[in-house]
């Protein structure tokens, strides 16, 4: 029982970094209907950022937030810059955009900070405050920090004049075009505040999986997984979603087959509950008129 | 979507004019002479570029024709590849009798896979096919099976001799070899796309209800392009596989499967040429970024592909056929 305990929590912990990459692709998809691929290698170029600015010798939490700051300008430039001329591109153009944008960032980190593994710190005490033996600190405080992004992210959507404008843009463009949204604004905000939630989920894994290039291409697919799983036009089934698949995982690794397979039985016992729920566990069931 | 589907269908519905039946022609014999041009490393790379050629057509089928977003076709591939090797390896198997084993073991996995992916949304759909993509190399690694599979050492196989007579070297040999099924194939694929399988196809893609309405069988037209599909891959796989001599996990890894995706898009989606556009991108504009910048050469590869994006939204082939229609538009004007 007490490892069954140990193997669910840390799961829970790992599930806790899926959710918030989980929660910025549902970011980009609410607002765009597709799916960034370069979501990962986005959030993977913050946390280097943020990595120079700590070595430069600003304190943890000012680096923290020049950072999120740093990755929301440049989300709303990418939105600008690269992703506006192709927009009415066909889908799968633009999927072709996102996966050499992918490419691109992973490179760049690589050329720019090289492909050593570095260390990446924690602004979390070393002893944990709730004194126990199955969560470190840092894991605690992730977690921690992925729900109130959550409940940050919820509130900006549902209470907020500019939230509002958002959602409407991503609904119905026309629409909204009419009463005085400025809908290509809108798609650049969500690509700026998916950037963010992005670059704080990135300097939140960093800690635990160690900084390098490829330190997001695993997380990318449990977030894919968590948001589908959970359906991604909801946030709260998203994170919810992502946290099944850390739990999942560890479980399965745990006691179905090891540490070898644990990936394959995580994907098709997600694949299984999409057979039964094609749109997710809380997705909204679209119905199309004929 | 709808302007590519007229477009595709007019262009399919007349069978080959004579000016195409020219250039196809003058193609083959490009095809023919080159081997004889070339080194014989360029000619192991153009014979890896006709491998890739049929896993795109196959790919395209999917895709482009009916619609269905595979970010895993790198599995069916391996798959093919293995049983090739397996073949071989444990079992004496001459290299020529693994290809079409290869294509029917690819044709049932992919068929079994299409039945449950039928029910899925294509963003859905796209992580089914994705979790396959990332889970096979993994399998293959799988510690039970190392001994079929040779585990993360993978296996070595040995290249296989021109028949006795043909005043050909072994690389000259593989690429006629390769060339030769390509054909066979590429004729199978131009006839099914441009008949009744291949419009019931395209009408799933652009509209299923109307196409049920209709009468098209939707599931069953569904599964079956993703067996065949798959079978194209798998027979490309088996072709890489004796080509290169080698197979092993991590060589299958996710990325093939994301370069497969961004050869037929980048090719031309829902065109059968499209398909050998993007082999010689894939095969080829690495080694070219490579080139240009030995310390990021993956940088100037996704600079180049969104760039090609820009310019060519609906790819190489869509270019050709715009230029083209342009052209004639021109020439009309004059008349």
């Amino acid at each position: 029982m007490d490892t069954f305990l140990h193997q669910v929590l840390s799961g829970l912990a790992t599930g806790g970094i899926y959710a918030s990459v989980a929660l910025a692709l549902v970011m980009i998809y609410q607002s765009t209907h597709l799916v960034n691929f370069a979501q990962g290698e986005l959030a993977m170029f913050s946390t280097y950022i943020a990595w120079s600015l700590i070595n430069a010798g600003l304190p943890y939490w000012a680096a923290f937030f020049l950072t999120i700051t740093i990755a929301f300008a440049s989300g709303v430039a990418i939105e600008r810059l690269i992703i506006r001329p192709v927009e009415q591109a066909p889908v799968l153009a633009l999927v072709i955009v996102f996966i050499g944008l992918l490419v691109l960032l992973n490179s760049l980190a690589g050329w720019i900070f090289t492909y050593t593994i570095k260390s990446f710190p924690s602004p979390f005490p070393e002893k944990s405050l709730l004194a126990n033996t199955y969560l470190s600190s840092h894991e605690l405080g992730a977690m921690g920090v992925t729900l109130v992004v959550l409940v940050l992210v919820y509130v900006f959507f549902r209470f907020t004049p500019l939230g509002l404008a958002m959602r409407a843009a991503a609904q119905n463009p026309e629409s909204s075009r009419l009463v005085g949204i400025r809908v290509g604004w809108m798609l650049a905000l969500g690509w700026g505040l998916a950037s963010a939630i992005g670059a704080i989920a990135g300097m939140m894994v960093a800690p635990i999986v160690y900084l390098d290039p490829n330190m997001m291409s695993g997380i990318l697919l449990y977030a894919f997984a968590g948001a589908l799983l959970g359906g991604i036009d909801n946030a709260w089934g998203a994170v919810l979603g992502g946290f099944v698949v850390g739990v999942l995982e560890n479980l399965a690794g745990a006691y179905l087959v090891g540490t070898e397979l644990k990936l394959s039985v995580a994907l098709v016992i997600i694949i299984g509950v999409l057979v039964v729920k094609p749109s997710g566990l809380f997705g909204r069931v679209l119905v199309t008129r004929v | 979507m709808a302007a590519n589907l007229v477009a595709t269908v007019n262009t399919h519905k007349s069978a080959l004019r004579r000016r195409q039946f020219l250039l196809l022609a003058l193609f083959l014999l490009l095809l023919g002479i080159l081997p004889f041009l070339l080194s014989n490393y360029r000619v192991f790379q153009l014979t890896l570029a006709i491998a890739y050629a049929i896993a795109l057509l196959g790919l395209n089928m999917l895709t482009g024709y009916n619609g269905q977003i595979s970010l895993g076709h790198g599995a069916f591939y391996a798959i093919g590849a293995y049983v090739a090797a397996i073949l071989m390896d444990k079992f004496g198997v001459p290299y020529w009798l693994t290809i079409p084993v290869a294509g029917m073991v690819c044709l049932g996995a992919g068929f079994l896979f299409g039945l449950p992916a039928l029910r899925l949304e294509p963003l859905y759909l796209a992580l089914a096919t994705f979790a396959l993509g990332v889970s096979l190399p993994q399998i293959l690694k799988y510690k039970h099976l190392e001994a079929w599979t040779g585990g993360v050492q993978g296996i070595v196989i040995a290249k296989p001799d021109p028949p006795p007579g043909l005043p050909l070297n072994q690389d000259q040999w593989l690429y006629f070899f390769s060339l030769a099924i390509a054909l066979v194939l590429f004729w199978a694929a131009w006839n099914l796309l441009r008949g009744r399988v291949g419009r019931a196809m395209l009408a799933i893609r652009d509209h299923p209800i109307a196409a049920e309405a209709m009468g098209v069988n939707a599931a069953l037209y569904k599964s079956l392009t993703f067996g065949v599909s798959a079978m194209y891959t798998g027979i490309a796989g088996a072709l890489g596989a004796i080509t290169i001599q080698f197979v092993a996990p991590d060589s299958f890894n996710v990325f093939v499967s994301i370069t497969f995706l961004v050869g037929i898009v980048v090719g031309g989606l829902a065109s059968i040429s499209g398909a050998i556009y993007g082999a010689l991108f894939i095969q080829f504009v690495p080694n070219i970024a490579d080139q240009i910048s030995k310390s990021a050469p993956w940088a100037i590869y996704g600079v180049l592909l969104i760039s090609f994006m820009y310019v060519m939204p609906m790819g190489i082939a869509g270019f050709i056929r715009l230029v083209r229609a342009r052209l004639r538009r021109r020439f009309n004007h004059k008349d």
